[in-house]
C-alpha cells in the first residue's frame, strides 16, 4: 500500500493562519471531489475558523477520563476505520491524553499515513526540536511540545503561513486569537514584535532550509507523489533547482582568473552561490601547483568554493559534481581548438556537457586574448 | 597551405613565456595609474614578460586574515579586467591576483612571499592621487627582493575613474 502524502502549514506564531489554511486547502480537495475529513480541529473559538470547517465530516473525538476530568482526544481508530482519502489534522506537536496508541500526534499521523492516508496537518516554528533552544533564547519562552526535525523533514509539502509581526498583533488586538482576557497577558510575554520577528526569520530560515535538502537528494531518483497519488519518478537529470548555484571550470593557468571574475559577477548578480572547479588527471606541475593556489587565494578572497576533483574524463566528473552541488549554471574559459578528426571522434566538452546535463545553463567565457590575436590577424591580411 | 598556418596563428594564445620574467605591479582600492600601467607594460613587453598586476586588499581588524571581501572586489573584479583588457591590447601575457593583509603593505609583503617576481613595479603616488607613499617605497626597497621600478609621480590619468563611471 503506497503511503499518505503529508503536507505541513508552518506558521512563527499561534494566529497566523495555519489552520484557516490547512481548512481552506481541505475545503478545496473535497470540491475537487476528494473524500476529505477532519480528524481533529483545535479551532481555539475562532469563529472564522471554525466557519472554515462547516460542510466537511469532523470525525468524533475520543473521550476519556483523566484525573477526575474529562478530556477528549483525536481518534486514531476511528480515522482508520473511516479510511478517508485526505484527513485534516490540527496541532502535529500535540502530546496525546494516556491512554493513547502513541503518545504524540506525530506518532498517531505516522500510522494514518502508513495506512494511505493523505494527511494536512499544523505546526508552529517554535515546536521543532533543533529549534527549541534558539526559541527558548529569541523569547525566553521554553516550549515543551516539541517535534522531531525529522516530521517536518519528511513532509511532502511544507506550507509556510506567514503574516508580518504587526498585522499578527493587530489580529491579537482584535480578538481574533485570543479570548480578551488572555490578550493583555500574551502581549506582555510571547507577543512582542522583537520575539515574532525572530520567530519570522526563523520559520523562513526553515522552509529554505528544508527546500534545499530537498532539492539535493542523494538518491538517483527522486519520487515525487502526484496529487492523485500514483507514484512517478522524476530523473534527477531533470531536476530544477530553485536557488542558483554556478559552477565555474577552471586549469591551473593564469586565463583561469578571468573565468572565476566573470563567474562571479555572474554569481553576484544572480546572488548565487559559486563553486570553482579543477579536475585534475594527474600529479599537478610546479606550475600548476603554482597557478592552483593563486585560484585558491582567489577564490577565497571572493568567497567562492574551490574543488578540486581526480579523473580521466573532465564531463563526467563535473557532471557528477554538478549534481552534488545543484548546479544551475557553468561557465568555462574556451576551449582549445580540435581538429575536425578529433571532432568527428568524441564531441567537444561543452557539447559533451550540455548533452549530459540537461536544465543546466552553460556559458563559455571568451578569451580576451584570442580576440586580440584574431584582430592583429585581420589588419595583417 | 597558407590559411592553415594562419588559422594556427589565430588560435594562439598569450601564453605565459617559459622562464619569462614576471613584472609584479601592485595597486590598490584608492584607484590605478594609467601612465603607471602604460610603463610597467611597456617594461614588460620590451623584456617579454609576464605582468602580475595584484589588487592589494585590506582585510579589517575585526575579520579573520583569510576572509571573503565581497565589497572590496567589487572594485578589484573590474579593475583586473580593465587592466587586462589594456595588457591584452598591449600584447602582454597577463596573470592577476587579488591579495588581502591587514594593510596595503601587509598584502604586498604576502605577495612577494607567496611568488617569485623579477621586478616589481611601483607608483609612486603624487599628492593625494592613486599610489604608494614615500614610506611604502622605501619599505619595499629594503625588504623586496628583485628589481623595483619607482615611477616618478606625473599627471595622470585614474583608470579607477573611468571603471567606476561605467
Amino acid at each position: 500500500m503506497a503511503r499518505g502524502h503529508l503536507k505541513i502549514f508552518l506558521g512563527m506564531a499561534a494566529g497566523v493562519g495555519k489552520t484557516y489554511r490547512m481548512l481552506q486547502e481541505g475545503q478545496a480537495e473535497a470540491e475537487a471531489g476528494r473524500d476529505v475529513v477532519i480528524g481533529y480541529l483545535e479551532p481555539h473559538e475562532r469563529p472564522a475558523t471554525a466557519a472554515q470547517a462547516v460542510g466537511l465530516e469532523t470525525l468524533p473525538r475520543r473521550g476519556m477520563s483523566y484525573r477526575g476530568n474529562r478530556i477528549e482526544d483525536m481518534d486514531l481508530t476511528g480515522i482508520l476505520t473511516r479510511r478517508p482519502e485526505l484527513c485534516l489534522i490540527d496541532e502535529l506537536a500535540h502530546t496525546n491524553a494516556p491512554g493513547g496508541a502513541h503518545e504524540k500526534r506525530y506518532e498517531d499521523v505516522e500510522d494514518v499515513l502508513a495506512a494511505g492516508i493523505d494527511v494536512y496537518s499544523t505546526v508552529n516554528v517554535q515546536h521543532l526540536e533543533s529549534l527549541n533552544d534558539t526559541v527558548c533564547e529569541l523569547t525566553g519562552v521554553r516550549v515543551r511540545e516539541t517535534l522531531p526535525d525529522a516530521v517536518l523533514t519528511g513532509a511532502d509539502e511544507v506550507v509556510l503561513v506567514d503574516i508580518t509581526p504587526q498585522s499578527l498583533i493587530e489580529r491579537l488586538l482584535a480578538g481574533k486569537i485570543y479570548r480578551s482576557e488572555a490578550i493583555q497577558p500574551a502581549l506582555d510575554n510571547f507577543f512582542k514584535i522583537e520575539n515574532l520577528s525572530a520567530l519570522r526569520e526563523v520559520a523562513l530560515r526553515q522552509v529554505a532550509e528544508d527546500v534545499e535538502a530537498k532539492r539535493l537528494p542523494a538518491e538517483t531518483g527522486l519520487a515525487v507523489r502526484a496529487s492523485n497519488r500514483r507514484e512517478r519518478l522524476i530523473d534527477t537529470q531533470a531536476q530544477q533547482a530553485i536557488g542558483e548555484r554556478l559552477l565555474a571550470l577552471v586549469t591551473p593557468q593564469p586565463r583561469a582568473q578571468r573565468v572565476v571574475r566573470r563567474a562571479w559577477r555572474s554569481s553576484q548578480r544572480l546572488g548565487a552561490e559559486l563553486d570553482v572547479l579543477w579536475v585534475s588527471r594527474g600529479t599537478p606541475t610546479a606550475e600548476q601547483e603554482e597557478q592552483l593556489e593563486a585560484l585558491r587565494r582567489l577564490a577565497s578572497v571572493l568567497g567562492a568554493h574551490m574543488l578540486v576533483e581526480h579523473g580521466d574524463d573532465v564531463a563526467i566528473v563535473t557532471q557528477q559534481v554538478a549534481r552534488d552541488r545543484g548546479t544551475t549554471y557553468i561557465l568555462m574559459g574556451t576551449p582549445h581548438e580540435r581538429g575536425a578528426v578529433a571532432r568527428m571522434l568524441r564531441p567537444g566538452l561543452a557539447q559533451r556537457l550540455l548533452t549530459q546535463l540537461p536544465g543546466i545553463d552553460l556559458r563559455i567565457v571568451a578569451d580576451r586574448t584570442r580576440a586580440v590575436e584574431r584582430f592583429a590577424e585581420e589588419e595583417d591580411l | 597551405m597558407s590559411w592553415l598556418r594562419r588559422e594556427s596563428r589565430a588560435t594562439a594564445t598569450l601564453e605565459r613565456p617559459k622562464d619569462g620574467k614576471r613584472i609584479l605591479f601592485p595597486f590598490d582600492a584608492h584607484g590605478l595609474s594609467s601612465t603607471a600601467l602604460d610603463a610597467a607594460l611597456r617594461l614588460a613587453r620590451s623584456q617579454g614578460g609576464t605582468l602580475v598586476p595584484v589588487f592589494l586588499a585590506r582585510v579589517p581588524l575585526h575579520l579573520p586574515l583569510d576572509a571573503a571581501l565581497p565589497r572590496q572586489s567589487q572594485l578589484a573584479v573590474p579593475m583586473q579586467d580593465a587592466v587586462e583588457q589594456r595588457a591584452t591590447k598591449a600584447n602582454v601575457p597577463v596573470d592577476s591576483r587579488i591579495e588581502r593583509g591587514r594593510s596595503y603593505r601587509h598584502a604586498l609583503r604576502q605577495t612577494i612571499e607567496h611568488e617569485r617576481f623579477d621586478m616589481i613595479v611601483l607608483a609612486a603616488a603624487a599628492g593625494e592621487g592613486p599610489g604608494f607613499g614615500a614610506s611604502d617605497v622605501a619599505w619595499l626597497l629594503a625588504n623586496a627582493p628583485g628589481e623595483i621600478v619607482v615611477l616618478r609621480p606625473a599627471p595622470d590619468t585614474d583608470l579607477t575613474h573611468t571603471i567606476r563611471e561605467s
